[in-house]
């Protein structure tokens, strides 16, 4: 088989492979001695890609389904569409839009910085570092962001002012009232930067681990630095197995911001809130507000599509196809089957 | 010893391992281990599994410390500096310095699968060693011709064959202009029909002149390569020779029943 089916691919035109499948079986082998059989040249054959009728009827059913819920949601009058537009770009919608995008992108890079680092003192060797980290992830991760977020903003209460200067002795460089400090905009951030930040120590920590210890120990033996090591060998080979589980906290985030209406702090779904109070169209409000974080985990999606590719460099033999280049495959392969359908 | 077989310019890559002891919890595995390197030479080692030879490879570039004795590398002692009477532990930066003097090639290649193979091979040359860029990427190129794979340079290790990455990582290995190298059965995770291209290889190194110490199990390469061969069991140095004397007319009663396990009969002349 295999040496009959080499001559027939030398002997024509490179194919996409499953065509050679496609290909008749090949007489065995000649038994030894008898004259070497001349080759069969299939070279003038079409080729016929393989069908999947079943794709296509499943194709078709999600279709249908997919038409219908959108049928309705064009058609209900209870959805409101008028008032959604309406509200949809209303000043104080995308002003409360800027505050969850700010609130989302301060706490998430200030998270996975404090995570990076808290996951690094978790593998360090020293017994203080490991204990700290891990007492801090175990902390933050077991109480509700809800209780954190309001002991943030009632910190006053615990501490009535906060100073800066040499501990144990009465030298203060700074004080302040906490309640000045502690701003809703402060407490919020506070909360939500620490729980990140228990969250991402441990994806990062995950990822580092995931990493073969051979890496390190070929870095060693080459005599790169301890800092190049991580950043250049384990980090980039850790970030395949960060990036999926970042991402999906970081969309989380941009959803767990709106836990900061106990703040009365005017993000987005607070914003929401106030104007649905104000003027009974709950349902078209709260669709404004879910429209806005469907646009953001799309745009997010779409950065973490092409990061990720990024980082597959190497570990995969060959790159996935973007969109795009998938798309186009799609639409050359496919344009030309109806014409081969009627052969 | 042979030691006019080695190119008579070798004058550095001596390396004295004297009396190395280490443990691993209870189990000795290194039992006092002496053995001496010519600069130039070529050693081979051989044993049977867990009889402590990557254990003693790993102590000579300081990635295990050793519990007790010393190794030397022209003189200078690996991993520690002598200060009065005490030996004091190098700092990272020192080690990193020696170890740029000391080439690995493990059996498993670790070559770093995110990076191409000239990306792999000049990576070390310019952080450890300070070199410019575009001298690394020339230098890479050049030892990458060397092992064959010039016009892979773009490839990623995954999409080389087993035999292929042993090679770039033994080009990576030479990047740094090692004294030594160190090879821990560079050809063990290999098809049988990839040995012979990494064995090539490092026949043309056995006459470069630079030290090399490789453990193996291919023992028609050691015969071959080898200046002095080395036996190892249960942590220790049993018996070591020329290959001639080793292979055919072994002295130690271990060394006998090791190889009438392991030598096809004809080649045991
Ligand atoms: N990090 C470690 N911790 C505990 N034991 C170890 C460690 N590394 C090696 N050993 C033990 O030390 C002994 C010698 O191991 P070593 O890897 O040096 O053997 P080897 O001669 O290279 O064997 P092989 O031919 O199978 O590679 C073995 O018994 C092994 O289990
Ligand atoms: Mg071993």
């Amino acid at each position: 088989m295999s040496s009959a089916a080499t001559k027939v691919a030398q002997s024509q035109e490179p194919q996409p492979a499953p065509a050679a499948e496609a290909l008749p079986e090949p007489v065995d082998v000649p038994p030894a001695g008898a004259p070497p059989r001349q080759a069969p040249d299939y070279s003038s054959y079409r080729v016929v890609a393989a069908r999947h009728p079943w794709r296509w009827v499943g194709t078709a059913v999600v279709a249908i389904g997919v038409l219908a819920v959108a049928w309705s949601l064009a058609t209900n009058p209870r959805w409101e569409w008028g008032v959604v537009t309406q509200w949809f770009t209303a000043q104080s919608v995308v002003h409360g839009l800027v505050e969850t995008l700010k609130l989302t992108a301060i706490s998430g890079i200030l998270g996975f910085v404090l995570g990076f680092i808290l996951a690094l003192m978790r593998l360090s060797a020293s017994p203080l570092l490991v204990s700290v980290s891990w007492t801090f992830s175990w902390i933050f991760r077991s109480t509700p962001l809800l209780v954190q977020m309001l002991l943030w903003y009632n910190l006053g209460y615990l501490y009535e002012k906060i100073s800066l200067g040499i501990p144990f002795t009465d030298v203060r460089f700074f004080e302040v009232q906490t309640t000045t400090l502690i701003s809703q905009f402060a407490a919020a951030v506070l909360g939500l930067t620490l729980n990140q930040a228990a969250y991402s120590a441990e994806i990062i920590r995950g990822g580092i681990l995931s990493v073969d210890q051979g890496q390190l120990e070929a870095a060693a033996a080459l005599g790169i630095p301890a800092w190049r090591r991580s950043t250049r060998i384990v980090l980039p080979q850790a970030m395949r197995a960060i990036l999926p589980t970042a991402f999906n906290e970081i969309i989380g985030l941009v959803k767990g911001t709106s836990i900061v209406y106990v703040l009365a702090y005017s993000e987005l779904f607070y914003t929401v809130q106030v104007i649905y109070n104000r003027t009974q169209q709950v349902l078209p409000l709260l669709l404004v507000a879910t429209l806005w974080y469907i646009v953001i985990t799309s745009v997010l999606s779409v950065f973490q599509y092409y990061i990720e590719r990024h980082y597959s460099k190497g570990a995969v033999r060959n790159l996935p196809l973007t969109p795009l280049q998938k798309a186009r495959k799609f639409f050359a392969t496919h344009a030309a089957v109806p014409t081969r359908r009627n052969i | 010893m042979t030691h006019t077989l080695t190119a008579p310019t070798a004058t550095r890559g001596l390396v004295e391992i004297t009396g190395v002891r280490k443990s691993f919890g209870a189990t000795e595995v290194l039992k006092g281990v002496s053995l001496t390197v010519e600069p130039g030479g070529v050693a081979v080692i051989v044993g049977p599994s867990g009889s402590g030879k990557s254990t003693l490879l790993r102590t000579i570039n300081h990635l295990e410390k050793v519990d007790g004795g010393h190794i030397t590398i022209d003189g200078q002692l690996v991993g520690y500096e002598i200060r009065g009477d005490r030996l004091h532990e190098l700092r990272e930066k020192d080690i990193l310095k020696q170890r740029t003097e000391i080439g690995m090639v493990f059996q498993n290649f670790n070559l770093f699968p995110h990076l191409t193979a000239l990306e792999n091979v000049s990576e070390a040359p310019v952080v450890a060693q300070g070199r410019s860029k575009e001298e690394a990427r020339r230098r890479g190129l050049e030892l990458l011709d060397r092992v064959g794979l010039k016009d892979r340079a773009g490839a990623y290790p995954r999409q080389l064959s087993g035999g292929q990455q042993q090679r770039i990582a033994i080009a990576r290995a030479l990047a740094l202009d090692p004294k030594i190298l160190l090879f821990d059965e560079p050809t063990s995770a290999l098809d049988p029909e990839l040995v012979n291209e990494v064995l090539d290889v490092i026949r043309g190194l056995a006459k470069s002149g630079t030290t090399l110490i490789i453990v193996t199990h291919e023992m028609g390469f050691a015969r071959d390569v080898a200046d002095t061969v080395v036996f190892m069991d249960q942590g220790q140095i049993v018996e070591q020779g020329t290959p001639q004397d080793i292979f055919s007319n072994p002295q130690e009663p271990r060394t006998r029943s090791f190889f009438s396990k392991v030598l096809e009969p004809a080649f045991n002349i």
